[in-house]
């Protein structure tokens, strides 16, 4: 697919990774010459250096080719002009960025309405969103729902005293009368695997587990690793997502402090913020100032600032002086592996978020069968991929006995909601017309329901 | 350096040319000729080699490095010429090693300098393998490569910039799988569409085949003794002009297909082409009429003969070593400045030639008005001063390596004008030289030593320079960087 993408910031160039690893063809367009080169030398694919706004600059990609236009640079209306440009000149399919928290609600689906944007996404909003998932369900590394609530998958470390330490697979299974499934397994040496039955877990391991809402529950709880519901949250840095996570928070009841170094920002912060947010005008990153703000009496931890380097530190910090949830903002992968290792390991990478999205939308776009995703994470780095499919008439399967399907290699189906009930499948289940099939997937980009079939 | 990754590309390389090689045997199978043994016991050995080397060279990184880049393209060029001159020593043809590698360097990077002393005797398999290098070294087998290796990489750029001619690579596509097939593709259409029009003249299927991958090529290799000189003026004419078509950047014809003529219309660097043509024809024409007393002979000549060196093709219709001192040069002149970057065509490229003239504009204006902000445009678009800076550089080590080479192979007894145009005419990729080394006459005279020397100034010819340089720079093997 031919993809253009205006703006190669951070964001940008997350998008461009992404997207590359899926095999489409990139153009991009982007002001400064130093980034072209570096794009140039670094990936496969076209640069030209000037303005997204420009027709020259967008003929010279040929926008009637183009399947997918991105636009992500900083600027808002940029962004939205750029899109309204290349509609014109026939690209398929517009995504924007948008910052501006002005751009929002009805205004923003006038403009979406009015220019023909197919999607605009704010990737502050984005962020906020999953750091609130992750604090209502603080027991885990990484929650992700699938299909309104029904079904969950939460990510955990291995301890030393886990009950699942040292144990296979099946052997944990008959140990529990809950049903869920260990559906992938990270460890250092290995790498991340799709496990089976005999696989044994150790300490230190992380899994992703599923299963419905309730049972999670039971199970986190028999595990001993639940842990009791957040109350009190301190931000630090009063970031763009900073400021829609506390008005989210704010606005489900919790309590929520923000700490933030720069006066003027502090100031301005009243006319966005929730009456109830408590702001602090100091110095974050000085430990005094943190157990003075009574760190050590928070639930959680959310560390926002632009510096990842920052942010992993003071998460440290925090976790240290005892606080239960910490999470960390961190937008560089190799950053993320080290904040893992000083065990700070809920790290939340805008960066990649906003790239998941648009890698999902341009799968979506990929394939003309019906049986499309409905939700995409992608998991470890972007070593394993959960997929929500809904099942269509184009999928041949159906009715089935699961152990009778031939599977590609690396494919695991976690999970089927059918009309309200979850259903953790075995050998017998079946896949019928209408359920929401949850896949797990290890380095395969499927784009169909049908592309889990040999 | 990831060798593995190095040594992997390379056996594909060597099996790309055997794959080549089998037409060259079917030609000599087809004429009973006793060259098909050569190409088979060649094939046999390549073809082992080629794929020892992919079986059991697995890379685990794929990404290809500056350095890794470099070194496949600088491997593949000497080990691709080492094994394209075993057919001629097999057969006998050119039995002296040294010769033959000469001959077949000559050949990949469409010099088209010969030892040999009468091409008329060859048979006609070697033949079309000496002209199929041509074709096959004008676009380069390694971009070859990349065009039938659909395998996603990135990073591929770095053997696109170290194998394609001029100051900067630009895609014309965002793959570069998908480019090197574009590119690929022009190139073999217009290699037919010439094929046809010699045809229509007159020319047997063999000769129209042979002089079409020579000027495709920008090489320069012929079957006759006389060059191009005893064919119709038709046939010169049509040559002439697809000479100056393969002079010119591909993406200009890609431009052409996607309907972008205003794009088209903005390259200075075609403009200047185009300019230095006529110039020259029309002076070199006026000079040269004294000596066929016909305007239709002169012109003829004179095209053709322009046409020839500013593309560094080399054929030639008349010996130019005799024409009156102007001509001769004009001819020399034209022999530094060669086609359009992105062509088939050596020398120092037009692009380079026009930015560094702008260059030399603005020092000027910048002396005399020093608060003056200058700067350099090429095919519309403004250059930054690190590109500036790379191409001042490059003019200087390129003035530097003639004058070095020139001292290197001056202890042959020949006079300073054989010796320096015979070192313009590697360098710059353009076969015929003047005096003893004219059109008329050939490098067979100069000993071993030389022949290796100049086989080394055609591959920094062909690949700009600094790819050769780059290793042997000591720290270029340093395990310490990539």
């Amino acid at each position: 697919m031919n993809i253009t993408i205006v703006g190669a910031g951070k964001i940008g160039r997350a998008i461009i990774e992404s997207l590359i690893k899926e095999g489409h063809d990139i153009s991009v367009i982007d002001q400064d010459s130093k980034v072209i080169e570096f794009l140039n030398n670094s990936y496969d694919l076209m640069c030209v250096c000037g303005n997204g706004i420009n027709i020259e600059n967008l003929e010279a990609i040929s926008m009637k080719n183009c399947n997918l236009f991105v636009a992500c640079t900083g600027s808002d209306e940029h962004n939205m002009l750029s899109c309204l440009l290349a509609r014109s000149l026939g690209a398929k399919y517009t995504v924007a960025r948008v910052r501006n928290s002005e751009y929002a609600g009805d205004t923003l689906s006038y403009i979406k309405q009015q220019l023909d944007i197919s999607m605009i996404f704010n990737a502050d909003l984005i962020t906020a969103q999953t750091i609130y998932n992750n604090l209502k369900f603080p027991s885990a590394i990484k929650y992700e729902t699938f299909s309104g609530r029904k079904f969950e998958l939460a990510e955990l470390t291995i301890k030393d005293d886990s009950m699942f330490a040292d144990k296979a697979l099946s052997k944990i299974k008959s140990q529990f009368d809950i049903s869920f499934l260990i559906c992938y397994v990270k460890r250092e040496d290995v790498g991340v695997v799709i496990p089976g039955g005999d696989f044994t877990l150790r300490s230190g391991d992380k899994i992703g587990l599923v299963a419905s809402p309730l049972e999670m529950q039971a199970l986190l709880k028999r595990m001993d690793v639940l842990q009791k519901k957040v109350k009190n949250v301190m931000i630090l840095g009063a970031s763009r997502s900073a400021v829609y996570l506390a008005n989210m928070l704010a606005a489900n009841s919790y309590r929520v402090r923000i700490l933030e170094v720069n006066q003027e920002k502090t100031r301005h912060l009243y006319d966005v913020l929730d009456d109830s947010v408590d702001v602090v005008n100091a110095d974050g990153s000085k430990s005094d100032i943190l157990t003075e703000e009574g760190i050590d009496s928070q639930d959680s931890f959310v560390a926002l600032t632009g510096l990842d380097e920052e942010n992993i530190l003071i998460a440290y910090h925090a976790m240290n002086m005892g606080v239960p949830k910490v999470i960390a903002k961190v937008n560089q992968d190799t950053y993320a592996d080290i904040s893992g290792k000083l065990g700070v390991d809920c790290v939340i990478s805008p960066n990649h978020l906003t790239a998941d999205l648009i890698v999902k939308y341009a799968r979506a776009l990929n394939t003309t069968l019906e049986s499309k995703i409905e939700t995409l994470y992608s998991l470890m780095n972007g070593a394993v991929e959960a997929l929500e499919f809904v099942v269509s008439a184009d999928f041949k399967q159906t009715g089935v006995k699961l152990k009778d399907i031939k599977l590609k290699s690396n494919i695991l189906i976690a999970g089927i909601i059918r009309s309200n009930k979850t259903i953790i499948p075995n050998g017998n289940d079946v896949i019928q017309l209408g359920d929401h099939v949850i896949v797990i997937a290890k380095e395969q980009k499927l784009s169909d329901l049908s592309d889990i079939l040999l | 350096m990831n060798s593995k990754l190095v040594f992997n590309t390379l056996g594909k390389v060597i099996l790309i040319e055997v794959l080549f090689m089998l037409l060259p045997l079917l030609i000599a199978i087809g004429y009973r000729e006793s060259s098909v043994i050569s190409f088979v016991i060649t094939i046999a050995i390549a073809s082992i080699a080629g794929g020892a080397l992919v079986l059991f060279c697995k890379p685990k990184e794929k990404n290809t490095f500056l350095k890794d880049g470099t070194a496949i393209v600088v491997l593949s060029w000497i080990v691709m010429s080492i094994i394209g001159c075993l057919p001629f020593v097999i057969s006998g043809e050119i039995p002296n090693f040294f010769d033959a590698f000469f001959e077949t360097v000559s050949g990949f990077t469409t010099t088209g300098a010969s030892i040999v002393p009468n091409v008329e005797v060859m048979s006609h398999g070697i033949l079309f393998w000496r002209s199929l290098t041509h074709w096959l070294g004008g676009m380069g087998v390694l971009v070859f490569v990349l065009a039938v290796s659909s395998k996603g990489q990135n990073k591929t750029m770095n053997i696109l910039k170290a194998e394609m001619p001029g100051p900067s690579v630009e895609k014309i596509s965002p793959k570069a799988a998908t480019t090197a097939r574009i590119l690929y593709t022009i190139y073999l259409a217009l290699t037919f569409t010439e094929v046809a029009f010699l045809l229509f003249g007159g020319m047997p299927l063999f000769e129209a085949f042979v002089h079409a991958f020579g000027t495709a090529g920008t090489g320069g290799f012929g079957v006759k003794a006389d060059s191009i000189g005893g064919y119709s003026s038709y046939l010169q004419w049509v040559i002439t002009i697809f000479m100056l078509l393969f002079g010119v950047s591909f993406n200009f014809y890609f431009l052409l297909l996607l309907k972008n003529f205003k794009a088209f219309l903005k390259c200075n660097e075609l403009w200047l082409y185009t300019g230095v043509f006529l110039v020259a024809s029309v002076l070199i024409g006026f000079n040269i009429y004294p000596l066929y007393n016909s305007v239709a002979d002169s012109a003829r000549l004179s095209c053709f003969q322009v046409a020839s060196i500013v593309t560094t093709t080399g054929f030639a219709t008349a010996d130019f070593n005799v024409w009156p001192q102007l001509s001769r040069s004009i001819l020399l002149l034209l022999m530094f400045l060669g086609g359009c970057a992105g062509s088939t065509a050596g020398g120092l490229k037009m692009s380079r030639v026009v930015i560094l003239c702008q260059s030399v504009k603005n020092e000027i204006r910048r002396n005399v008005r020093p608060r003056s902000v200058t700067n350099v445009k090429l095919n519309g678009k403004n250059i930054d001063e690190s590109m500036e800076r790379s191409v001042i550089s490059y003019f200087a080590i390129y003035v530097i390596i003639h004058i070095v080479i020139t001292l290197l192979i001056s202890f042959e007894p020949f006079d300073f004008e054989t010796n320096f145009t015979a070192v313009v005419s590697c360098i710059n990729n353009i076969g015929p030289g003047l005096s003893q080394v004219g059109p008329a006459s050939n490098f067979a005279g100069y000993t071993a030593f030389s022949k290796c020397l100049l086989s080394i100034a055609m591959l920094m010819g062909r690949l700009e320079i600094y790819p050769l340089l780059m290793v042997v720079y000591p720290e270029f093997w340093s395990k310490r960087s990539r």
